[in-house]
Formats: structure tokens, C-alpha cells, sequence
């Protein structure tokens, strides 16, 4: 059996190269996957504190963070459609006109 | 066993995620991307979150990275952009942040959790959670649903030509 | 079953007039607007006599309405009151207030020259100062009372500052409310104390509770004594009583019926009201009693005096209006409530009638006020002369007009008042004769004689309109007949109405208080006062007919004589100058060197105003750049400030 520590710490692994990938990534696209994977790493520590205090609930949880994020997804990505196409490039330091 | 398992996934997994921050190529990160998530959902396997693993796959490898896939497609950005002075800053400042978040992290989890170990097998059957979904979790169900909807309009109106 | 009642209408129909004047006015014709103001006040007048007549037998009558004010144990309410003593006061404020009106519709239509503003805007306020002194009046505790109070001290302030291009008349204006506002501000300390010992501001509970307590020692200062004193305070303000007095006699330059409605009759006795009002209160406090007889006395005295010399009309009419209230103040002073409610009511009706005459004459005279440019007005006015020969017997205390017998009343109580009862009893004998002296200083130098104002103002000189008129004549049936509802025992065993009348707003007093003075002396005693009062009133008609009728020229010669004298009283002990010195100037140079200079420039506007703008400047320069709209950055504070939180937990053990 492995140990829940062992899966926390994996997340946080997983959690931190999403944090990094976010601050240095200039691309947008990309950023937005460094999100999506911290969110994959917060999954793995709700499945895994379900499993270790025998509570369903967190799966429950995981659920819904999954159907949030696809919606995320389906809206950022059209946002990142309209700002390309207003921009004509994903650099996100060059949109910091906090206006299209 | 199971722990050598563990550890040859969570080998493959923490790669592919630094190979995601690390290609320049958008479609490369996102390759990378799906192969942490098919790892994830190996990790639920393990932790008997059979349902779990199949949404996993289905929704976030399937549905959502394709989604990214065909954005990327469909925009075509160039691989390189030139940096700017806070780039410089931010692309030095955040590895050591990210570190120094992770060791504290780490501090935590080691002073809290400790090593603990399941007391018995707890079945994350398709059945138990589609139970739960419907009867305990069925307002916030719903609520979800009107979420996927609002976000499937969203995106709909953000695309138009005419913004 | 309480009878239905429409108290709230009363004062509520001035103020609709008011408003819809002065929003509106500018719009209406002046006939539309008189009409307004007239029939607002109108309906109210008629409204109070038939409130008064039919609910004379179930008083007291309190209309409850609404909760005002509700803040912790204070509970403030729009409740009115209707008893004997706010039933008088409602009277003769409809009353003269309404006759004042119509005058006013005559008077300022002559008046009124284009350049000065609205006709409608002098209506306005007339009207809002009826609905302020209704309210002051008909208020159920002491909040609302002080509304009323404040109402009546803005108008006042309006009213005086109309003509507000003339400095004088504008700075007339603010040194009324200035030192009304003195005055004020010993009220509201007496309010609050009031609240503190009582714990609540209500009429019924207070005096209810002050009735129950021990009458103070006379010459110690208990609780009550000093919050009666303070009330005093207020009271001198706003009656002009010493030493706040000095604003009334400059209030003259507003227009005359102003003077007459605000300035004489109504507003002016606010002071006389509240006391009697509280009369609870300050029967529980012989001290302040004993200093409020005192001032009156020292007042009717000193403005007496001071009226004698002074060459305008209305000046001189001030001055006797401070010396009246002084009377009201003595009688209080001496706990004869009744007697000052009845003073207030008959100088009500002569001192107005006297203000609307000398209006009328200022009117015929082109606005000129110094009575030795007049003379012989007699046979050009024949209504004003006669109106005001009567205000003027009534005024000087002749047997049969109404002055005569409110002032004696007083004289009667003041001279069996126990502490020093002969002294104020003097006092006031020898205001007696020097009232009768000036008024008819004003009778026989601008009414009797030869013309001294030029051939082309003789010419012009003529009797008023009719609207001016019929006023006159009205007050003066007033100021005849108002008299007789109370009349001394030693004529036909007495008339008593009107303390009867009054007798339940006092009844507490009578019972507890030092007003149960022991008759000494009986009727003869009583009969040879009043002989002595009237053989003093006409001596000071015989002195004014001899100095300034049979030969007019012993006035000047007396003035030669007596230039010491006479120049003291012209210019009225120098009190002025006194207050100007003394209070004025140090607050001048305090307020320029200290709190304009040094407090308000540099620590107000240097490190207040301009040190927080530098410093907010300043931060904001440094951390504009934070706001850099990159999302990357921002992401990365986000990171810093997770990284500081998550220390913060994990090390903070």
C-alpha cells in the first residue's frame, strides 16, 4: 500500500510545476494548460484523501471540478480566440492594455 | 509492488509536466500534457476511484485536451516571442518561488499527514458515487449542469466575429 | 373616546403656504401669492379658535402622531398639545399673526421696490415663521419645542436680513442669530440636562416627577436650579432680556411688520412661554426665580431708560418691547405665571398695534423714522393717530385700557413677592412712569405740533390704504378690550377668567411652589398700589407733555443740562462697545492668530489636507507600478503572497 503522504507530495510536485509553468510561460495557451494541470494535481489529493478517510465525497468533489474545468476550458479558449484574433499573438505581456 | 508501480508513474508524470513548461511549441506542452493525465488516472486506479479514471480519460485527455489540440490547430502561433524585461524577472523569480511554495508544502504535508496508510479497501464503484451524485449531491448537480450550459453560451457569443 | 381633533393642521397649513410660495412665488401675480399667505394663515386662525372653543372642556388634549427621534431611552415624538397655555399662545399668534398678514399685503405693496427681491419671498417667511412658533407652541416636549424655537430664531434671521443688499439690515440679521445662538446654547445644555435627570424630554413625566421632588433652599444651587438657569438662559436670548438683549433694538431693520409680528408680539415671548410652560421647574428653584425677577425688573428698567433718548421710532418701540418682556420676566420671577401669560397676551395686541402704526407713519413719511422730522401728523392720519394714542394709554397703564390691568396684576404680585418684593415692586412703579414718559414723547413730538419734516414730505404725508387700516383698528378694539378678562377684586369684586383659565397649567405651582404668596395687606393696600401706578404713568404723560408739547424747545434745553446724562442713554450705556471689547475683540484676534493662522493653515490645510495628499501621492507613485496589467506579473504576487501565507502557517508555531 502506498502511503497518503506519497501521494500528497506528488501533487505538490505536480501543483508547483504548474505554478512555475504559469509565472514563466509567456504563451497563453500554455498558462492555461499550467492551470489545468494544477487543478489534475488537486484531483489527485481529493481521490486520495477519499481513499485514505473513507469518505466518497471527495470523489464527488473531483466530479465537479472536472465539469468546472471543462467549462473553463470551453470559455478561456474563446477568449484566447477573440485575443488572437484582435492581437494577432498569444504573448500575454503584450495584452496588459486590460482592454482588447 | 504496488509502490514500484507508483513510483515509475510518478516518474513518468512529474517528466511529462516539466517537459510541458519546458517545450517552447504549445502543441508539444499539450502532448505532454495528456500524458500526465493518463498517468493521473492510473493514480486513481490505484486508489480504487475506478470512475474517476474513466472521466479522467474521457473528459479531461479526450474532451478537453482535444479542445486544446484544435485551438492550437486553429491558431497556428509561431513557436518563439521575444522577451520583455519582465519576462527576464519572472522567468528567474518563478522557478525559485515555485520551489520554496513546494518545500513548504512538503513541510506541511510531512508534519500533518505522516505516513498513513488505508485501514480497508474502500470501493469508489460507478455505483457508489453515481449514488451519492443523485441523492446527496443532486442540487449541486444540477446547478452544474446550468454552469456547462452558461460556459457552452459563453463560449458561443466570445467567438462571434463582432465582439 | 377622544373627541377627534386636527391640532396638526395648524401649524401644517402656514408651512404649506409657506412652501407653496416659496417654491412657486416667483410664478404667481402678487394677488395669487397674498391670497396663498393669507388664507393659509387664515385657516389655521380659524382652525385654533374652533379647536379652542370646542375642546375648552376636555383639556388637556394630546395628539399623538409618530415616533421622531428613537435612540436608545429617547423617545422623541410629533405629539402636540392643547391646554389652557398653549390654547392662549395659539390664539394670539393666529390672531395677530393673521391681522399682521393683511397688513402686510397693504404695507409691503407699497414697499416692495423691484430691485429687493420677492414679494413672495417675505410671504414665505412670514408664513414658515407661523408654522414655527404654531409648532413651538403647540409642541408636547421639550425636542420639539426647540424646533419650533429654532424655526422662529431662523425667520427672525430672514426676516431682519430681508432687505440683504443693506449692510446694516444684513448684519442686523446675523447679530440676532449670533447671540441667539448663545442664548441657544444654554437651552440645549438645559435640554440635555433635563434628559440626564429625567430621562425623558416629555412634558407630562418631567413635571409629574419635578412636582414630587422638595423645593430647593433659596440661595443654594441644587440640580434643578441649574438646569432652570440654563432655560433662562435660552430665554434671555431669545426675549432679549440683559444681557443678550442687544440684538432686538438693530432687529428694527427689518420691515415693520416683521417688527410688529416677530419682534413685538409673538417670537419674543417664546422665552415668557417656555418659563411659564416649565413653571414646574423653576417653582422648584426660588434662586433662579429670585435672579429671573431680578434681571426682568433690572431689564424694564434699563430699556426704559434707554428709550427715552433715542430720535427713531421703532428703536424707541424696541426699546419698549425689551422693557415689556422685562415685566413678563418679573412676573415670572415672582411665580405670578398668569399674570406674565396675561402680559404677554395684551402687549401682544398694543405693541403690534404700536409697530403697525409706526409702520403706517413710516409709510406716509417715505420710510423717515426720526420723530423730530415729524409733527402734526394728527391731522393727516386721523385712524393711525387715534390707534396709536390707544396702544399708547393701553401700554402706559391707563385705568380701562388693557395694559392696566396685566400691569398691575404683576406690579400686585411683584410687590408681595417675599424676597425683596418692595425693590422689584419699585422697580417696576418707576418703568411704570417712564414708559408713560416715552411713549408720549413719541405721541406729542410726531403726532402733536408743527411739522418739522419740510414742505414737500408734509405734502406727501397721508393717510394709509384701507388694508392698513382695518387692521389697526381691529387691534386696537384688542388692546381696549383684552383687559377685561381679568380684571382686580377691588373693581366690581373682580373679573377672574383668565387665571382661571390658566389654573390647571399652574396648579402644581400653586400648591408647591412659592407663588402662594399670603395677600398682604388686602384690597386697600392692592388700591393704593394701583393708584400710585397711575398717578406715576400720568405724571410721566404730564412730564412729556410739558417738555415736548407746551415748549418744545425745554427738550433741548434739558439735553444742554444733562449732556452727560443724555448721552449715556443715547448711546445706550456704551454696551455695545462693552460686548465689542470685551467679547468680540479677543475672539477676533483669537480666531484670526490662532485658529485661522496657525490651525486652520498650517495644521489643517499644511499637515492635514496637503501632508495626507503628499503622502498618498507619494505611495501611489511607488505602487502604480504594481499595476502593471500583466497577468504574468500579477501571477506572480499571487505566487509570493501563497508562498508568505503558507510560511506564515507552517512557522508561525
Amino acid at each position: 500500500m502506498v502511503p497518503l503522504n506519497y501521494f500528497l507530495i506528488l501533487a505538490a510536485i505536480l501543483f508547483s510545476i504548474g505554478v512555475i509553468g504559469f509565472v514563466m510561460k509567456r504563451n497563453v495557451i500554455t498558462m492555461f494548460m499550467s492551470i489545468e494541470l494544477m487543478l489534475n494535481s488537486v484531483n489527485l489529493t481529493f481521490v486520495a484523501f477519499s481513499r485514505y478517510i473513507q469518505n466518497l465525497s471527495g470523489q464527488i468533489f473531483v466530479f465537479f471540478v472536472m465539469v468546472i474545468a471543462a467549462a473553463e476550458a470551453a470559455v478561456g479558449l474563446a477568449i484566447i480566440v477573440a485575443l488572437y484574433r484582435n492581437r494577432e499573438s498569444l504573448n500575454v505581456d503584450e495584452a496588459d492594455r486590460m482592454k482588447l | 509492488m504496488e509502490l514500484v508501480l507508483f513510483f515509475i508513474l510518478a516518474i513518468i508524470a512529474v517528466g511529462a509536466a516539466i517537459n510541458m513548461v519546458v517545450q517552447k511549441h504549445p502543441i508539444h506542452s499539450a502532448l505532454s500534457l495528456i500524458v500526465v493525465m493518463g498517468t493521473l488516472s492510473l493514480f486513481y486506479v490505484m486508489l480504487h476511484a475506478e470512475f474517476l479514471a474513466v472521466v479522467q480519460v474521457i473528459v479531461y485527455a479526450g474532451a478537453i485536451m482535444v479542445l486544446f489540440v484544435f485551438v492550437i490547430m486553429l491558431l497556428n502561433p509561431h513557436a518563439a516571442e521575444h522577451t520583455t524585461r519582465y519576462g527576464t524577472i519572472l522567468k528567474f523569480g518563478g522557478v525559485p518561488l515555485g520551489l520554496l511554495l513546494l518545500a513548504e508544502i512538503v513541510v506541511v504535508v510531512q508534519r500533518s499527514v505522516g505516513a498513513a496508510r488505508p485501514a480497508s479497501a474502500l470501493a469508489g464503484t460507478t455505483e457508489a458515487v453515481g449514488r451519492l451524485l443523485f441523492t446527496e449531491y443532486l442540487i449541486p448537480f444540477e446547478f452544474i449542469s446550468v454552469v456547462i450550459l452558461v460556459a457552452i453560451l459563453g463560449a458561443v457569443v466570445l467567438t462571434k466575429r463582432e465582439l | 373616546m377622544e373627541p377627534r381633533t386636527y391640532l396638526w393642521l395648524i401649524p401644517i397649513l402656514p408651512l404649506l403656504g409657506a412652501t407653496l410660495n416659496g417654491v412657486l412665488g416667483r410664478r404667481f401675480s402678487r394677488a395669487a401669492v397674498s391670497a396663498i399667505a393669507l388664507l393659509s394663515t387664515g385657516l389655521s386662525c380659524a382652525l385654533a379658535i374652533f379647536e379652542v372653543v370646542t375642546l375648552s372642556d376636555v383639556f388637556p388634549i394630546i395628539e399623538r402622531h409618530f415616533t421622531w427621534i428613537q435612540a436608545g431611552s429617547l423617545r422623541v415624538g410629533y405629539d402636540l398639545l392643547l391646554d389652557p397655555l398653549s390654547s392662549v399662545m395659539v390664539l394670539v399668534v393666529t390672531v395677530v399673526g393673521l391681522l399682521i398678514h393683511i397688513y402686510s399685503v397693504g404695507y409691503m405693496a407699497h414697499e416692495e421696490g423691484p430691485n429687493f427681491g420677492g414679494f413672495y419671498r417675505f410671504f414665505s417667511y412670514m408664513n414658515l415663521f407661523m408654522f414655527a412658533m404654531l409648532t413651538l407652541v403647540l409642541a408636547n416636549n421639550y425636542v420639539l419645542m426647540f424646533v419650533g424655537w429654532e424655526g422662529v430664531g431662523l425667520c427672525s434671521y430672514l426676516l431682519i436680513g430681508f432687505y440683504f443688499r443693506k449692510q446694516s439690515a444684513s448684519d442686523a440679521g446675523k447679530k440676532a442669530f449670533i447671540t441667539n445662538r448663545i442664548g441657544d446654547f444654554g437651552l440645549t445644555l438645559g435640554l440635555f440636562s433635563l434628559f440626564w435627570m429625567f430621562g425623558t424630554l416629555d412634558y407630562q413625566p418631567i413635571f409629574a416627577r419635578a412636582a414630587a421632588m422638595p423645593v430647593e433652599p433659596l440661595h443654594q444651587f441644587g440640580a434643578l436650579t441649574i438646569i432652570t438657569l440654563l432655560l433662562f438662559i435660552g430665554a434671555t436670548g431669545k426675549s432679549a432680556q440683559i444681557p443678550l438683549y442687544v440684538w432686538l433694538p438693530d432687529a428694527m431693520e427689518g420691515p415693520t411688520p416683521v417688527s410688529a409680528l416677530i419682534h413685538a408680539a409673538t417670537m419674543v415671548t417664546a422665552g415668557v412661554y417656555m418659563m411659564a410652560r416649565s413653571n414646574v421647574l423653576f417653582s422648584h428653584a426660588p434662586t433662579t426665580l429670585l435672579i429671573v425677577a431680578v434681571i426682568g425688573a433690572i431689564t424694564a428698567l434699563f430699556a426704559g431708560t434707554m428709550g427715552l433718548v433715542q430720535r427713531d421710532m421703532k428703536r424707541i418701540l424696541a426699546y419698549s418691547t425689551i422693557s415689556q418682556l422685562g415685566y413678563m420676566f418679573l412676573a415670572c420671577g415672582v411665580g405670578a405665571y398668569a399674570a406674565g401669560i396675561f402680559h404677554l397676551m395684551t402687549h401682544a395686541f398694543f405693541k403690534a398695534l404700536l409697530f403697525l402704526a409706526a409702520g403706517s407713519v413710516m409709510h406716509a413719511m417715505r420710510g423717515e423714522l426720526d420723530i423730530f422730522k415729524m409733527g402734526g401728523l394728527r391731522k393727516k392720519m386721523a385712524t393711525t393717530y387715534w390707534t396709536f394714542l390707544i396702544a399708547s394709554l393701553a401700554i402706559a397703564g391707563i385705568p380701562g385700557f388693557s395694559g392696566f390691568f396685566s400691569k398691575d396684576e404683576i406690579l400686585w404680585r411683584a410687590f408681595n413677592s417675599p424676597e425683596y418684593g418692595r425693590l422689584l415692586w419699585a422697580v417696576g412703579w418707576i418703568t411704570a412712569g417712564l414708559t408713560a414718559l416715552y411713549m408720549f414723547r413719541i405721541v406729542f413730538v410726531a403726532f402733536h405740533g408743527e411739522f418739522r419734516g419740510g414742505d414737500e414730505a408734509w405734502h406727501h404725508a397721508h393717510e394709509s390704504p384701507r388694508v392698513i387700516r382695518v387692521p389697526l383698528v381691529l387691534l386696537a378694539v384688542g388692546a381696549l378690550l383684552a383687559g377685561y378678562v381679568q380684571v382686580p377684586k377691588f373693581i366690581f369684586g373682580g373679573v377672574e377668567k383668565f387665571s382661571d383659565f390658566l389654573a390647571p397649567v399652574f396648579a402644581s405651582t400653586t400648591t408647591h411652589g412659592v407663588a402662594e404668596t399670603a395677600v398682604n395687606g388686602g384690597h386697600h393696600l392692592e388700591l393704593g398700589l394701583t393708584a400710585l401706578s397711575v398717578l406715576i404713568a400720568l405724571a410721566g404723560i404730564g412730564i412729556a407733555y410739558l417738555v415736548f408739547r407746551a415748549k418744545p424747545e425745554r427738550a433741548d434745553l434739558l439735553e444742554q443740562k444733562l449732556k452727560p446724562l443724555h448721552s449715556l442713554l443715547f448711546h445706550k450705556y456704551w454696551i455695545d462697545e462693552l460686548y465689542s471689547t470685551l467679547f468680540i475683540r479677543p475672539i477676533q484676534f483669537l480666531s484670526t492668530w490662532v485658529l485661522w493662522k496657525i490651525v486652520d493653515l498650517f495644521v489643517i490645510d499644511g499637515l492635514g489636507v496637503n501632508g495626507s495628499g503628499f503622502v498618498v501621492r507619494g505611495l501611489g507613485r511607488g505602487l502604480r507600478h504594481l499595476q502593471s496589467g500583466r497577468v504574468r506579473a500579477y501571477a506572480g504576487w499571487v505566487v509570493l503572497g501563497a508562498v508568505l501565507i503558507v510560511a506564515f502557517l507552517v512557522f508561525k508555531v
